[in-house]
């Protein structure tokens, strides 16, 4: 099963078994990793999953489509790494995917 | 440092229960905790229910917060199917309904609403339905077929979201308000009227102002009588006529409710050691200098992580302004902030193009709330704005030259 890992802002690391078609978001919340509040559970309805992709994977994942870039514009801190976690889709191409959390969701 | 509960007992499994036991585990709580959900499956998000989960887009794995055996690796003891029937605050345990008796430390009560019966003739015959549950939607399923005639029942955002489900199926789709418009507990007459206009066009014969007088049929229902004496005739009805905060456990146990059961800024009840959250809880609404219950996802959260701050002696979340969002059709609406009390409405960007959004202001211009359709940026910079009080002119607000953005750098 493809993995991916998170890295919390303090640096702790969590690295998650994530089925197929599974949103970054979801392997997140699933798992209890604190950093990812999800609050909409991946409506696209509340930026709440803003996560820094690592710019090696930045190629893989794409980038935010519309409706995203606009949610994440008033995000804190964002930049060209900034993605919603819930609009990525876990794949065999993204395995061992690496993001990074941000300080807060709000 | 707080003196810390030995053991935490969440009563009800949905959105602010679960919200409750991710919370502590995330706050360091090492001890037991036990939930108690008198449904059938591990806790799930309710708002694909009516959108992705009845239109079959979405699966129950992909509905629950966890996978069904996450909660056991957490020391979260499930206890599915099973409902509390009493709670003793002096001996500090509640009793549930197969006799068990769980002591707690401290106990969060997270009983969430149930749906309002309609109580005409013909209510209970077979073929009408509500939807509150995973149950719900699966008995609904069994009769949603295209070409079946569906009668909804009430157009709040249920009934609405379930007849946009509908006609995409292919079912033809009636949809009944009392009110003189759809949505009127919740937004203006802006918003509510281009909802209905959104769903004439898809197809949906939709009535505002009527009064049903009972459903018909032998067994089985197979019409909508209305006061007129109108016949719609009906394969199946969908009832969407708000819900009632389940509060009787508590007010059983003492603890002082009104509309919902009372609870202070850190979510606590007339009782210290008990938390109420999520739908079941009247709360300080700090923005609007009032109390209500609010009914959504980001109450359930809110009022989850603020209970157990309070629990843990952690310092409490900032609060959030109050928002919610609806999926119908290709359109999503955001909505930030409550309306109530509004004496004007600002609408920005085009009601034609489906991408604008309606702002609700005070008679000092401060924004109360903000309905966006599509449209992100209004809906993010508007929250920002309303938790701050902030007042813009009308005349900036509906001026789509300068972006959100500039507006709510210049709000203070």
């Amino acid at each position: 099963m493809p993995k991916v890992t998170f890295i919390e802002h303090s640096g702790k690391e969590h690295t998650i078994e994530a089925a197929a078609g599974v949103t970054v978001m979801e392997a997140a919340v699933k798992n209890n990793v604190p950093g990812i509040d999800a609050d909409c559970g991946g409506a696209c309805a509340c930026a709440t999953c803003h996560v820094f992709v690592d710019a090696d994977w930045l190629a893989k994942t794409g980038k935010a489509g519309s409706m995203e870039e606009s949610m994440l514009d008033f995000a804190e801190g964002v930049t060209e790494l900034s993605r919603l976690s819930c609009q990525i889709s876990m794949s065999a191409d993204l395995d061992g995917l690496v993001v990074r959390l941000p300080a807060s969701q709000h | 440092m707080a003196d810390l509960p030995e053991t935490v007992v969440i009563i009800g499994g949905g959105q602010a229960g679960a919200q409750a036991a991710m919370s502590l585990r995330q706050g360091g709580f090492a001890g037991p905790i036990t939930m108690v959900c008198d449904e059938a499956v591990p806790p799930y998000q309710r708002p694909p229910l009516s959108k992705a989960y009845l239109a079959g887009t979405m699966g129950l794995d992909r509905l629950m917060f966890r996978d069904g055996d996450a909660w056991a690796a957490e020391s979260v003891t499930l206890k599915l199917n099973c409902s509390v029937a009493s709670i003793d605050r002096a001996a500090k345990s509640v009793t549930l309904t197969d006799g068990e008796t769980l002591s707690y430390g401290a106990l969060i009560i997270a009983t969430g609403s149930r749906v309002r019966n309609i109580t005409c003739p013909g209510a209970d015959l077979k073929g009408v339905h509500y939807l509150r549950t995973v149950r719900d939607v699966g008995t609904l399923q069994a009769d949603f077929a295209e070409g079946k005639r569906l009668v909804v029942v009430g157009c709040g955002y249920i009934g609405l979201e379930v007849a946009a489900v509908a006609i995409k199926q292919g079912l033809h789709v009636t949809a009944l308000e009392a009110a003189d418009r759809v949505l009127a507990r919740v937004t203006s007459a802006e918003i509510s009227n281009f909802y209905q206009d959104v769903h004439r066009a898809a197809g949906v014969d939709l009535r505002v102002s009527v009064k049903v007088e009972g459903f018909e049929g032998e067994g089985s229902v197979t019409g909508v009588r209305l006061a007129d004496g109108t016949l719609i005739p009906a394969d199946l009805i969908l009832v969407g006529v708000g819900i009632l905060p389940n509060q009787e456990l508590a007010a059983e146990a003492g603890i002082i409710c009104t509309n919902g059961i009372v609870v202070d800024d850190n979510a606590r009840t007339s009782d210290p050691s008990v938390f109420a959250i999520g739908d079941c809880a009247f709360r300080p609404l700090a923005l609007y200098d009032r109390t209500g219950r609010l009914e959504s996802v980001h109450n359930a959260i809110e009022q989850g992580k603020l209970a157990v701050a309070a629990i843990l002696g952690l310092p409490a979340p900032a609060l959030d302004t109050p928002w919610f969002w609806s999926d119908q059709y290709d359109l999503k609406l955001q909505t930030a902030g409550l309306f109530n009390g509004a004496t004007k409405v600002v609408i920005r960007g085009s009601i034609e193009d489906r991408k604008f959004a309606a702002f609700h202001l005070d008679a000092d211009n401060r924004i109360l709330a903000v309905d966006a359709i599509n449209a992100a940026p209004e809906f993010l910079a508007g929250k920002q704005i309303i938790g701050r009080k902030g007042r813009v002119a009308p005349e900036v607000l509906a001026d789509t030259s300068v972006s959100m953005k500039q507006i709510a750098a210049q709000t203070a």
